[in-house]
């Protein structure tokens, strides 16, 4: 394989601290190293890139996307889906498991990461069903799943309802030191809620959804994670509330974490006015109060990484009366541009941004990539913070078009993605 | 004349929003529609060669025939779809519904559906005008608007009136109406019912809440009292309609708190005896028959501003 040398950006390493203008050299596939700006001379027969200052990071590492494939292929397959990640500069994606069939079986969990392999794109790190059929009733096969690959174990978007039922998933995935993934909402208390209630909700007359019923399944959740020893991690949190009761989980030295997507720090509740169902996500979104507060988690570190939460549906499945509309946004294509909505607002720092997208979920997930370290796979992602773009629904790359950022402008564009030294998305892709 | 409110002017969805200046008008337009009802002597040219479709994902003889009525009566044609015979139940949405609608090429659409949004929804692909007959638990426009006119014909205007609106106000598309047009109208609005079909959050919209009509009637002129669904038993937000009726039916001791001559309506139809006492439903302060009345003319003067503002535009 060629070898490759990135010139002229500003390297951005989140793993190891590093962020300073300077070079990266890519040998088969793999980072070789880098150097600091003003160095010179490259290895005879490279192709040099001239980033014109733009920043190179680890290629993004989003840690809850759903994918139509399979069962779903009308929504989005995994080619549309890869496409849609080299072009928000994403390198490996987790796959939650509820698809058709559910990923409860250990040749599927093989299959999808061959299948991600074969796209020559992204890496697909498979989530376990946690229960049979992502079912809620029995335990999957966790054993066997964790040993061909399942990075954690969830049932997506489905709470582990029953407290037992949750006592036994986080003792025994402990014993392979397998991490549980929670949905954060008391199914009970959201019965058939599509809004968070309050003003918003009775206006529009919308069965509401308590904050609290967050608050709550994290509150019992903790306290089974302090039994069981079990590591327990909260997928898209989104009230002030939950992220508190998490922030004193560790302070109490609690194995306990959890991810939010861009939608919970960047939208409040007022996007699904006039009934607007491409803003209708589980859990739905919040008020103005509780974004400030996952602003805020995301700032001091309770909140350990960014994922998109993307989820495809089709215009058939949106445009349908609010409470029977599915929810859901694709998230992928805007996941750099909005999360760095919070760095142009002086909320987070660009190292901090890019902690949250790469090297923090990757460890998470027991994985490698997320970093720049030599010999590593050279997973980049190349990216001008401050070009601006407008998000079009209909015009974005894959096939899942259900963004709920329609016509918002986006700083940071990104102009360049490899996978594994190969260039996969921007100007000169294959 | 002033055009409704929102993006969709063209169309009624809801109250919520309106001002004085564009409800008043609309009032006495209605209340011209009522003396010509009672002297029979409606103009039948206002909406000739108009089509109207009454169009009801959501069983309703009162407001259907209401509507089926007003449109009669101006000289619209009518035509009555309901779910039970349409191609939604064999699993048509609702756009292609609009689609179909609209190749038709129908004036006006009268909707009411059980899912809040729907009209709006609907409103964004098809040419008619629409009505919102009633929305999930979002609004119910027309029944306001005649409640509204009840009211004024009694009261003589709506400045300084308190009215209660009460029972199960959670789940009511007449009381958001209600509320947004009365508050609007400059009354005091009190909700009164238990706590868990009258939720604290419902004071954000403007209103006093009371749990307990001793004292949420006290001192009212208006006492207007909502149907009370049977599946609000079964999904245990009351435990039984005698219970009900023991804290929270309006019955004849319960009204002399309020101010005498308080005027007591109910958007029908009523369950006697669970929210309403049959001697306070038939008594001399109950304008429950002249709402339906009035209903008739709110709708005429709605249809006949929504095509009226469609072709002056």
């Amino acid at each position: 394989m060629s070898t490759l040398l990135f010139d002229n950006v500003r390297l951005i390493d989140p793993a190891s601290g590093l962020d300073q203008p300077g070079r990266l050299l890519v040998r088969n596939g793999e980072i070789a190293g880098t150097d600091k700006a003003g160095a010179e001379g490259a290895p005879e027969n490279a192709e040099v890139i001239d980033g014109q200052g733009a920043v190179l990071c680890p290629g993004l590492v989003d840690m809850r996307v759903e994918i139509g494939e399979p069962g779903h292929e009308y929504r989005e397959t995994i080619a549309s889906a890869a496409r849609a990640a080299s072009a928000g500069g994403i390198t490996t994606i987790a796959v939650l498991p509820t698809c058709e069939p559910a990923i409860d079986n250990p040749a599927l969990v093989r299959l999808l990461r061959g299948r991600g392999e074969e796209t020559g794109a992204i890496t697909i790190l498979p989530y376990g069903a946690l229960t049979k059929g992502c079912k809620g009733q029995e335990l999957a096969e966790i054993g066997l799943l964790h040993e061909a690959g399942a990075v954690a174990f969830t049932d997506g978007a489905r709470a582990i309802d029953p407290a037992r039922l949750m006592r036994l998933a986080l003792s025994y995935a402990g014993g392979f030191g397998a991490l549980v993934v929670q949905h954060p909402e008391d199914p009970s208390l959201a019965g058939s809620g599509c809004a968070t209630a309050g003003e918003l909700a009775t206006r529009m007359g919308l069965p509401g959804i308590p904050p609290v019923a967050e608050a709550i399944m994290i509150a019992r959740d903790i306290r089974l994670a302090e039994l069981t020893g079990g590591r327990l991690h909260f997928g898209h949190v989104s009230t002030g509330e939950g992220v508190e009761l998490i922030r004193q989980a560790k302070a109490r030295g609690l194995r306990v974490t959890c991810d939010t997507a861009p939608h919970y720090f960047d939208l409040n509740e007022n996007a699904i006015g006039d009934f607007r169902t491409y803003a209708k996500f589980s859990p739905p979104l919040r008020s103005e109060e509780d974004r400030l507060a996952i602003c805020a988690a995301l700032a001091d570190g309770t909140i350990d990484a960014i994922a998109s939460d993307h989820l495809p549906r089709d215009a058939d499945d949106k445009r349908l009366p609010f409470a029977q509309a599915a929810t859901g946004g694709t998230g992928m294509v805007t996941l750099l541009g909005v999360t760095l909505a919070r760095v142009h607002d002086g909320t987070l720092t660009l190292p901090q941004a890019l902690a949250l997208l790469t090297h923090k979920p990757s460890a998470l997930l027991g994985a490698a990539c997320g970093t720049l370290a030599t010999g590593a796979a050279a997973d980049l992602c190349l990216f001008a913070p401050d070009q601006s773009w407008l998000v079009q629904a209909g015009k974005l790359p894959g096939r899942a078009q259900n963004t709920p950022f329609d016509g918002r402008p986006l700083e940071g564009r990104v102009l360049g993605t490899w996978k594994g030294g190969r260039r996969v998305y921007g100007a000169s892709a294959a | 004349m002033a055009s409704f409110p929102g993006r969709h002017s063209r169309h009624l969805l809801g109250l919520q929003g309106m001002t004085p200046d564009q409800i008043e008008p609309l009032l006495d337009l209605a209340e011209s529609y009522a003396l010509l009802n009672r002297s029979r002597k409606v103009p039948r040219d206002v909406l000739r060669g108009r089509t109207l479709i009454n169009l009801f994902f959501e069983d309703s003889t009162r407001t259907r025939t209401s509507f089926e009525l007003a449109g009669k009566r101006l000289g619209a044609d009518v035509i009555n779809m309901s779910v039970a015979q349409s191609s939604v139940n064999k699993g048509e949405t609702l756009l292609d519904t609009a689609a179909t609608l609209n190749a038709m090429q129908a004036d006006l659409l009268v909707v009411r559906h059980s899912q809040s949004g729907a009209p709006a929804l609907l409103a964004q692909k098809v040419e008619a005008c629409v009505v919102n007959a009633g929305d999930g638990t979002h609004e119910h426009p027309t029944q306001a608007l005649l409640d509204a006119l009840t009211i004024r014909r009694h009261c003589g205007g709506f400045g300084g009136l308190t009215v209660a609106i009460c029972g199960d106000v959670a789940h009511s598309r007449v009381a958001r109406s209600d509320i947004h047009l009365l508050t609007t109208m400059g009354c005091k609005v009190r909700v009164v019912g238990p706590p868990t079909l009258v939720p604290g959050g419902f004071k954000s919209l403007g209103v006093e809440v009371f749990h307990t009509m001793e004292e949420g009637l006290r001192g009212v002129d208006v006492v207007m009292m909502l149907r009370l669904q049977r599946e609000r038993m079964s999904s245990g937000m009351i435990p039984s309609a005698r219970e009900y009726f023991r804290f929270y039916g309006l019955d004849q001791r319960r009204l002399a708190l309020a101010n005498k001559d308080a005027l007591v309506m109910h958007p029908g139809p009523m369950n006697r005896g669970v929210e309403i006492d049959s001697l306070v439903a038939d008594s001399d302060q109950s304008v429950i028959q002249e709402q339906v009345e009035m209903g008739v003319a709110v709708r005429m003067a709605v249809l006949d501003r929504l095509t009226r503002s469609r072709h002056s535009a």
